[in-house]
């Protein structure tokens, strides 16, 4: 610090400069410059384009041509064809949500457990589809659900007599397609938080349940749920986000119009009208309105889990 | 609050990730023109560096192969003027990211190239508000009367042409000679679609193969033929005809074809650009395939077990005296309104579109059947390629005898609504699902896409 001055030109008094200098050990000053490296991110790269799309969706925007037309993007947002992504959506939400958590926890028990064998090898096999991009995914998926009948996932219906499907083409098996790519890739990930969470429950609690003679569910619901159960809302949290934010899934399948809208996610109808049909104040309006629906079952779920009662 | 704040950044997260995903679809398998199927790699190439003091222009494409035309065009132009010469920066993105990254680049008024590729059917996206490209109209008028006008006028407003097309799209009938010989018909008897769904009938009798095959997915069974009986799905002046009666008609056509004369099947991976399709028709799976002469290259690259085995003709008529082709696809080069040479850009794309060396270099090093048609009876068309190797001498006879049979197609504002509505609802209820008449799907699409006129 003594060296730094001696080199100022000026001598140094109680100007303005020390006083910039004190600013920095200053405990109420600090905190803030530590976290304004997020603040500024977070304004510029999350606040203002938020702010934007607001402001956009109350717009008509063409090259040349930006004008303001008040709520008339919003009237135009509840049609069937949004109602349509809506449920899609709201469908994949639920299915992957469920299978993303369930299976994960079940999995991660079985290779948390003490009499599994080769479980590092399961654990490294299972992560591996998250390191792969959704497109490479789903373009070997596109072809192992091909239409034909020579297709990998049509030969083993043909090997249990059943007849093999057009399986891009039917709702049914069009979200069996979305939700399986999804299940396939994120499975590995949720174990890890779980095996995260199991291998900090202590072995005494299970010797203190076994003594008092509790049974395989009781110690399950009394021992293991309480101490992953932090890990059961962040991944439910984290899936209902995600499964409202899916695009790729449904891209990698029928790129952007799928028959019947039956692949169509809300994002995906952002995506059509705001760039393809390039309408984006109609696109940012959708988004706005999928913004509030996230907040509200976001909220509801939160309040539900008890997740708000620990802050108050 | 903390949890609000938390919920506000995730709500932010969510607007934030539909901005990228935008972006990364990284494979295009839809029938968009010439679109290279498959995964599309990005790619830059520097033309002309090696001449000092040439003038920087870039250069945006979808393809690949379309960099390959301009690195000869601007070679040639660098030998002919070499005051002016050019140093050509030619990127080439994904499609969908490369409309993309130009509309938003023409929104916001800065990041835009000199000179871009716009795919047809997405050409009605960028003549929205004021066309933020340059009017071409001092270099196409004077040409005009030996070009193909339908295929400028499709990237026309008020008067003004904005694009510059690599081909006629002229749609022609690829027929299988082994299968028809096999079948005992002759394709040269085939005048009349009655005739080809007669044909169709001994095909599927006399051989194991399907007479067509007709898309579910996307629209080159369908736009083609309302194209060639003079209908379309937008009129002259814009209004929707798209569910007048001889739309209805065309479209019951397609219908039958599949369920009542039972010629035809669904295109194996819904659209005629599908890897199952190429793979189904390589084996000899159907004895036709009606799509535009662009399509040739995708014979030659894909199914390679025809090669020699394909013979090219006209449509089948529907009545006498009427239409036997029709123009499809299209990909217009426009100047964006950014570049700071527009004179430099302007002439450079005249000179390597509209001229009569420029045509013959699309035939030669594309494949394509070129705009000006003056030169299609020229010597230098004729000279061997791989592409008569495949097929055969005549292609430009058959072009020549249909030049005046292409109606113009009428591209609007409303263009991507229309064939949105068509892909994913129009076609998908009638021919797969059959939960629609053609009448009760074209009146539901033609009222979706009025409905949005009217706002």
């Amino acid at each position: 610090m003594q060296n730094f001055l001696s080199t100022e030109k000026k001598p140094i008094g109680p100007g303005p400069q020390k006083n910039r200098l004190k600013f920095l050990y200053s405990k109420k000053a600090a905190p803030y410059i530590f976290v304004s490296p997020f603040i500024i991110s977070f304004l510029f790269l999350f606040l203002y384009p938020f702010a934007s799309a607001v402001n956009m969706s109350f717009q008509r925007v063409l090259p040349g041509q930006v004008e303001y037309v008040g709520l008339s993007n919003f009237e135009r947002v509840f049609n069937p064809t949004f109602y349509q992504a809506l449920q899609n959506t709201s469908v994949y939400v639920i299915l992957t949500v469920v299978i993303l958590t369930v299976l994960p926890m079940i999995f991660a028990i079985f290779l948390n457990h003490k009499l599994m064998k080769y479980s590092t090898f399961f654990r490294a096999a299972i992560f591996i589809p998250a390191l792969t991009s959704v497109i490479v995914a789903g373009t070997i998926f596109r072809m192992i659900f091909g239409d034909s009948d020579g297709a990998i996932a049509n030969q083993i219906l043909n090997l249990i007599g059943l007849s093999p499907l057009e399986w891009r083409y039917g709702a049914g098996t069009g979200m069996f397609l979305m939700v399986t790519l999804a299940s396939w890739r994120w499975m590995g990930v949720n174990i890890l938080y779980f095996l995260a969470a199991l291998q900090n429950v202590s072995n005494d609690l299970y010797e203190a349940a076994d003594i008092d003679g509790a049974n395989v569910w009781q110690k399950f619901r009394n021992v293991t749920f309480p101490a992953i159960k932090p890990v059961v809302i962040f991944l439910t949290t984290i899936s209902i986000i995600n499964g409202f934010r899916m695009f790729e899934e449904s891209f990698v399948f029928w790129e952007t119009s799928s028959p019947g809208n039956i692949g169509l996610t809300v994002v995906g109808y952002i995506y059509q009208e705001g760039i393809q049909r390039n309408d984006m104040g109609f696109g940012a309006a959708i988004g706005i309105v999928l913004l509030i629906v996230i907040l509200i079952i976001s909220a509801i779920q939160l309040y539900l889990t008890g997740a708000f009662k620990k802050d108050d | 609050m903390k949890k609000f704040l938390f919920l506000m950044a995730s709500g932010a997260l969510l607007l934030s990730g539909c901005g990228d995903n935008g972006n990364d679809g990284g494979s295009d398998n839809s029938g968009n023109e010439e679109a290279s199927d498959g995964p599309n790699l990005e790619a830059t190439q520097v033309i002309g560096d090696d001449v000092e003091g040439a003038t920087e222009l870039t250069f945006w494409n979808f393809n690949e192969l379309h960099t390959g035309f301009f690195e000869d065009a601007v070679t040639r132009w660098n030998e002919e003027f070499p005051d002016r010469a050019i140093q050509l920066t030619a990127e080439t993105y994904p499609i969908d990211q490369m409309h993309n990254n130009l509309l938003l680049s023409l929104q916001s008024g800065s990041g835009a190239p000199d000179i871009a590729d716009i795919e047809v059917s997405m050409f009605a996206n960028f003549l929205q508000g004021e066309p933020q490209m340059l009017p071409l109209n001092d270099k196409i008028e004077p040409e005009l009367d030996n070009l193909v006008e339908s295929r400028y006028q499709m990237y026309a407003k008020d008067g003004q042409f904005y694009g510059m097309d690599y081909h006629v799209g002229a749609t022609v009938m690829y027929y299988n000679e082994e299968i028809m010989n096999e079948a005992g018909v002759d394709i040269d008897s085939i005048k009349t679609w009655d005739d080809y769904v007669e044909a169709g009938k001994k095909v599927v009798e006399n051989t194991d193969a399907m007479m067509t095959t007709v898309e579910s997915d996307e629209t080159w069974s369908f736009q083609p033929l309302i194209s060639q009986r003079e209908s379309d799905y937008f009129d002259e002046n814009g209004d929707v005809i798209l569910d007048n009666d001889i739309n209805v008609d065309t479209l019951q056509f397609l219908h039958d074809l599949v369920y009542e004369h039972e010629i035809a099947e669904l295109t194996p991976g819904g659209f005629h650009h599908a890897e199952e399709y190429y793979g189904y028709m390589n084996e000899g799976g159907a004895a036709s395939v009606m799509m535009p002469m662009w399509y040739m290259g995708r014979f030659l690259d894909y199914m390679e077990d025809l090669d020699g085995k394909m013979q090219i003709r006209p449509l089948p008529l529907w009545e006498e005296g009427g239409n036997r082709s029709a123009g499809m696809g299209g990909t217009g080069t426009v100047v964006t309104n950014q570049t700071e040479e527009p004179e430099l850009a302007k002439d450079f794309l005249a000179y390597s579109k509209l001229t009569e060396e420029g045509n013959i270099q699309l035939w030669k090093i594309l494949g394509f059947d070129p705009p000006r048609h003056d030169v299609w009876d020229n010597e230098e068309m004729r000279a061997d390629n791989r592409f008569y190797d495949y097929f055969h001498d005549d292609i430009f006879d058959i072009l020549l005898d249909v030049r005046d049979e292409i109606a113009e197609v009428n591209i609007t504002e409303q263009t991507s609504n229309a064939t949105q509505e068509i892909q994913s609802n129009v076609m998908h209820s009638v021919l797969r699902d059959q939960s629609k008449t053609p009448e009760e799907a074209l009146t539901d699409a033609a009222d979706a896409v009025r409905s949005r006129m009217s706002e």
